[in-house]
């Protein structure tokens, strides 16, 4: 039985006999050099601007240089500049996608070298909001990379559960993106009325998203085979570039900090790490996938179980004074004075205090010189180092495999560039 | 623990200055020029693999010579590490005068050190010796000047620069 390819064959005219010249043989070796391609930083694909030269040969990439840097505002000279409290929005703007989370952690550092411990309901509350930003993180970091593949509606169906993570959001801090809902030693604020009952709603929506987005992606040809194989990661080489959270533990490493050095309550919290075998973007997404019903878990258990009680530390070392008690009491007044103008007065030391955030472990490291300004907060960002592993993912692979790639970094610059 | 400073005293002696586990983090300030010994003996005796963090304090500001933060010099470096197989951290932090400005780069150790320590040079002006690129890495590379520096004023602007001509850009 013939095949179709050589049916149309017969059908087509012979060949044209080459001259046969001396030396033709050699010439008809096409003389290829390298090609250099810059790829952003005003590309679509480059979201949160950064630019990549990359070598190309043909489609394959030989050799690339990320260039990261343009959102550069100088967080940590900023932080330098002014009081602990001040931080707060600054620390926001970090990984924007989950800034609960980096509230966290500041705050975390912050009572780690004052050496304090932040109430059980604030405990608890915390998680929560941890959780639910990260929440926010996987459904952007899936659903953009889904988009930048082709797939606009799974976009859509992200965006709207990450809709319904951001009124939780709102409900709690007033803002969407910028909460700066935590406090050093509690919260700006506790739960607001008829929280639990929203909350619930949410999750019920978001479980429904991530059912339908697992059907849209998971099994799809088309985001199968632009995932899987790709950007490939083995464990130690991994461990080598300092890959941390959902990248890290895709390659098949068990290491997630709540589980790890479990800060909070986070021990007390039943939910299961998921892990990946492959190292590849397809495990990358999927680990993601898993992580968020975890995420939902870890809400349920919270709001089943957070106890009753205050929220804040009510310490005159770093707690404003109830407004009550500036108006109408001296010491109140005086307190609020020496907050307001001096600052928290940190004993003299280093801490270092790591959150297991959004794209992996987010630590800060502070160095205080005894005054009511950080010396020093150095921020560890982990979708910055992961870029340091960005080059090594991409050798060997296509043009193309750069969009699903860089997607599941989930690199924020925010935080990548601080 | 203080089983990971203990072995480090045991094998380095001198080398080790100083060691606190202040809030539970333990720490070692090292000679410079063992740095890289104790980052390898680190890595591979102790089984540190991870290189979590590493960054540059600038203490010209700082009461030179406390109790707190001993040692001379104007920068200190600082890298933490982790123990994925024990889940144990150690921080090691060196210190080098501001005339002589310059650690040994952890690079052949951890590939993360990489963007980390460019970081460091672009930020302090701190040279990494055996880093492979030092470049600058978030700042221009026409930038006057090393940001984190305490001696970098707050408020200080930089100048305008020229339009790049077109080959460098493809560099």
């Amino acid at each position: 039985m013939s095949s179709p390819q050589s049916v149309d064959k017969a059908r087509l005219p012979a060949e044209p006999s080459l001259p046969a010249e001396p030396g033709f043989e050699e010439e008809r070796e096409l003389r290829s050099e390298n090609m250099i391609l810059n790829v952003g930083p005003s590309h679509p694909a480059m979201h949160g601007t950064i630019k990549m030269v990359l070598e190309l040969s043909g489609e394959t990439i030989v050799r690339s240089d990320v260039h990261v840097g343009y959102l550069h505002r100088g967080f940590e000279k900023e932080c330098e500049a002014g009081s602990y409290f001040k931080c707060f929005p600054y620390v926001d703007r970090l990984n924007y996608l989950s800034p609960m989370i980096n509230n966290v952690a500041y705050a975390g550092v912050v009572e780690k070298a004052l050496g304090v411990e932040v109430t059980e309901r604030c405990q608890w509350i915390r998680v929560l909001i941890s959780e639910i930003s990260r929440l926010s993180d996987h459904l952007t970091c899936i659903g953009a990379s889904a988009m930048e593949l082709g797939a606009m509606s799974a976009f859509l169906y992200f965006i709207k559960a990450r809709e319904y993570v951001w009124e939780l959001h709102e409900a709690l801090s007033g803002a969407r993106l910028t909460v700066s809902y935590c406090r050093i030693g509690g919260l700006s604020r506790d739960l607001p009325e008829g929280f639990e009952a929203q909350c619930r709603a949410a999750l019920v929506k978001v479980r429904e998203v991530l059912v339908e987005g697992q059907k849209l992606l998971a099994k799809n040809r088309i985001y199968f085979d632009r995932m899987r194989g790709v950007g490939v990661m083995q464990a130690d080489e991994a461990i080598s570039y300092g890959f941390t959270g959902p990248m890290l533990r895709a390659s098949g490493i068990n290491y997630d900090v709540r589980k790890a050095n479990p800060y909070l309550v986070y021990d007390q919290i039943d939910f299961d790490v998921p892990l990946g075998e492959h190292g590849d973007n397809y495990d990358r997404f999927y680990v993601r996938m898993l992580e968020m019903e975890q995420s939902v878990r870890i809400i349920e258990q919270c709001l089943d179980r957070m106890p009753e009680g205050p929220v804040n530390l009510y310490d005159p070392r770093f707690m404003l004074p109830p407004k009550d008690e500036v108006y109408n009491t001296i010491e109140g007044l005086v307190n609020h004075f020496k907050l307001v103008m001096h600052g928290i007065q940190i004993p003299k030391g280093e801490v270092y205090f790591a959150v297991e955030g959004g794209n992996g472990e987010l630590g800060f490291y502070l160095v205080s010189d005894g005054t009511g300004k950080p010396y020093k907060l150095r921020c560890r960002p982990p979708s910055f180092i992961m870029m340091g592993g960005m080059s090594r993912m991409l050798e060997g692979h296509t043009m193309a495999d750069v969009v699903p790639t860089f997607g599941m970094i989930n690199m924020i610059g925010g935080e990548c560039d601080r | 623990m203080a089983d990971t400073l203990e072995r480090l005293r045991a094998r380095f002696g001198d080398d080790i200055l100083f060691t606190h586990s202040f809030a539970g983090d333990d720490t070692a300030l090292v000679k410079r020029d063992a740095l890289l010994a104790v980052a390898g003996f680190l890595k591979s005796e102790l089984g540190f693999e991870m290189l979590m963090d590493e960054t540059v304090v600038d203490h010209l500001y700082m009461t030179p010579g406390d109790d707190v933060f001993p040692g001379e010099g104007r920068f200190e470096f600082v890298a933490h590490l982790y123990s994925l197989s024990r889940n144990l951290r150690v921080r090691i932090k060196a210190r080098a005068p501001e005339n002589d400005a310059r650690f040994s780069s952890l690079y052949g150790l951890w590939k993360a050190a990489n963007f980390m320590e460019r970081e460091i040079y672009d930020m302090y002006g701190v040279v990494l010796e055996g880093h492979p690129d030092m470049r600058r890495i978030l700042l221009y590379d026409e930038f006057e000047g090393h940001p984190l520096r305490k001696d970098y004023p707050y408020t200080r602007e930089q100048p305008l620069i020229a339009m790049r001509p077109r080959e460098e850009e493809e560099q």
